[in-house]
């Protein structure tokens, strides 16, 4: 059986990483179309930050249940429910900290000197190696606060698991959730370790972040 | 070795359509003209960062752009050397990563032979292991310039790359330039708003006004005929007086012509005009002396008395308004030194003479 804060860690490993394989052509079309619909989409995009978890899982819920048309067709392929499985908290952390990663992504790929990317070109470099060796470093910081950010985000998630997943422990009782039902029980040493646990991995997170931008803002002056 | 640049596009810019026509053999052609003639917007369009509506752009028998064709190279297929005033240095590669940025697809053994040649060349290879952060601006674009130039392209397209420096580190530069030029044989465009750079860069001047080709010669021909009055004020060319044409000395090479307003009569170098005919009369800044007493022994057949009217300190040099003929009516602006200044101790309302030879005024066609 998997410890909840185990369960946890690798939830947000696994979203953090998916977001930014989506979140990153996602964020570069953002930062380069000059596409006249492009707030509509920054809109949707933004929309998991005021929207309250639970509204988010309980739609989650009813498109990925067993009776919503995804959740249906998932069944059908894999024989168990996209709703109360850990392939559903994934769907459900990935929406719900799209912002957290895509945000951060797009404004360190549109604050990529223009200039440099024009100069790259006429060194003979083709969009992919201007991609790579300019455009990637320079914005580093920013995709590195995206995912850490959607890396703690998921960490700390608390509605959307709770909707989607349904508190089965070992499946999907996350930490978040963990504490909550040992504070339900007054199991308060129990919920004092998991707490002390999360914050302590969500501070070393911010710490490494604010170190690394520090180190390399430095070594450019 | 390449070949010639060719170079036929219009396109539509803020204010005004840029219609440009102009070929290059391997030489320096400078782009000449004030700032927002267009100048950049040419250079971008060859290098491949701007479209054009209409038109074609060819190295040789390379076509880069046409719009009959449907022809559009992107720029890092040109094989077209770019360098702007910003020397947008990559800020997180050293000085010897930025250099060898361009020849990253050449062996190895190559490229670093060829980075530490212009390393050397430019006089940068102490700073090789810096960050652009870390050096100085001239540094900076040094580096660039090494960076563009080891590219070996085959045409070079520098877009006033000097203008932030100061005047040694920039005649230096302009030689290094001037013989790579010559070394490699290759079309280059140098656009530039400053005449000193264009008398030392190049035997040809294009002078671009308003997206438009106005005149293209040697830097003599464009700078001392001046044909138009906007080319002149650009030419630099302070003092431009309508006048009207009051008679021929053929026999003495000179015409007398009285400047409107203040009637102040003028001999100026003889054209084929006839008397009464309205002209037009220009006068470097420079080219006037200034006097304190009425001199006499003199070759110069203009010497008019006025007032100091204003003095002003400008970089290197000081620029004196003086008043002068009927009513004060005609201002003549003039560049003395320093020391000329305190020499004469000149102050507002000192009365002057002004000394200008029947050669350095120019004939201008209206």
């Amino acid at each position: 059986m998997i410890s909840p804060v185990f369960l946890s860690l690798k939830l947000a490993l696994v979203t953090s990483a998916l977001l930014f394989v989506l979140g990153m052509p996602l964020a570069w079309w953002l930062a380069s179309t000059r596409f006249r619909f492009r707030f509509l989409v920054e809109a949707v995009v933004a929309l998991p930050i005021v929207l309250p978890p639970t509204v988010l899982g309980f739609y989650l819920l009813l498109v990925l249940g067993s009776r919503g048309a995804l959740g249906a067709m998932w069944q059908r392929f894999t024989g168990h429910t996209f709703a109360f499985s850990f392939e559903g908290l994934v769907l459900g952390s990935v929406i719900y900290s799209l912002p957290f990663a895509v945000q951060p992504f797009t404004s360190a790929l549109a604050s990529v000197d223009r200039r440099l990317l024009a100069a790259s070109a006429s060194l003979g470099a083709a969009p992919w190696r201007t991609f790579w060796r300019i455009t990637f470093p320079l914005a580093l910081p920013g995709i590195v606060t995206g995912i850490a950010l959607s890396f703690a985000h998921t960490l700390g998630e608390f509605g959307v698991v709770l909707m989607l997943g349904g508190n089965i422990p070992g499946r999907t009782q996350t930490a978040s959730i963990a504490i909550y039902d040992n504070v339900q029980m007054l199991e308060y040493t129990a919920a004092a370790h998991q707490s002390l646990v999360l914050l302590g991995i969500s501070l070393a997170l911010l710490i490494g972040i604010h170190a690394l931008n520090r180190k390399r803002n430095w070594r450019m002056q | 070795m390449s070949g010639d640049l060719r170079v036929e596009i219009e396109t539509a810019l803020a204010h005004f359509c840029l219609k440009c026509h102009f070929d290059a053999r391997p030489e320096v052609v400078v782009l000449f003209g004030a700032s927002g003639a267009g100048k950049s917007s040419v250079l971008e369009c060859i290098a491949g960062f701007r479209t054009p509506e209409r038109g074609e752009i060819a190295l040789g028998e390379r076509i880069l752009f046409s719009s009959a064709q449907g022809v559009d190279i992107p720029a890092h297929r040109r094989r077209v050397g770019y360098l702007s005033q910003q020397s947008a240095l990559f800020p997180h590669l050293s000085v010897r990563e930025n250099v060898e940025y361009g020849l990253l697809d050449q062996p190895r053994a190559e490229r670093e032979l060829r980075v530490e040649a212009i390393l050397e060349r430019f006089k940068i290879a102490s700073l090789a292991r810096r960050r652009p952060a870390a050096i100085s601006g001239g540094e900076q674009q040094r580096v660039a310039l090494a960076r563009t130039l080891v590219c070996e392209s085959e045409v070079l397209l520098l877009d006033e790359p000097l203008s932030a420096l100061d005047e040694a580190l920039k005649s230096l530069l302009l030689e290094t330039i001037f013989d790579w030029q010559r070394e490699r044989a290759v079309p280059m465009l140098y656009v530039t708003h400053e005449q000193s750079e264009a008398y030392l860069l190049s035997r040809r001047v294009l002078v671009l006004e308003a997206g438009k080709v106005i005149a293209d010669g040697a830097p003599r021909e464009v700078f001392n005929t001046p044909v138009r009055r906007e080319q002149a004020s650009l030419a630099g060319y302070e003092n431009i007086f309508d006048a009207v044409l009051e008679a021929l000395h053929p026999e003495m090479g000179t015409m007398t012509c009285r400047l409107g307003g203040s009637g102040l009569l003028m001999e100026a170098p003889v054209a084929n005009r006839l008397a009464g005919e309205a002209v037009c009369l220009a006068m470097r800044a420079g080219d006037i002396l200034v006097a304190t007493e009425r001199p006499s022994g003199i070759s110069a057949r203009n010497i008019v008395p006025g007032r100091v009217e204003v003095i002003e300190d400008r970089a290197g040099m000081v620029e004196l308004r003086v008043l002068c003929g009927a009513g004060a009516a005609t201002a003549f602006v003039v560049h003395i030194t320093r020391g000329a200044r305190e020499a004469l101790d000149l102050h507002h309302g000192k009365s002057v003479w002004l000394i200008i030879k029947t050669h350095s005024i120019q004939f201008l066609r209206g």
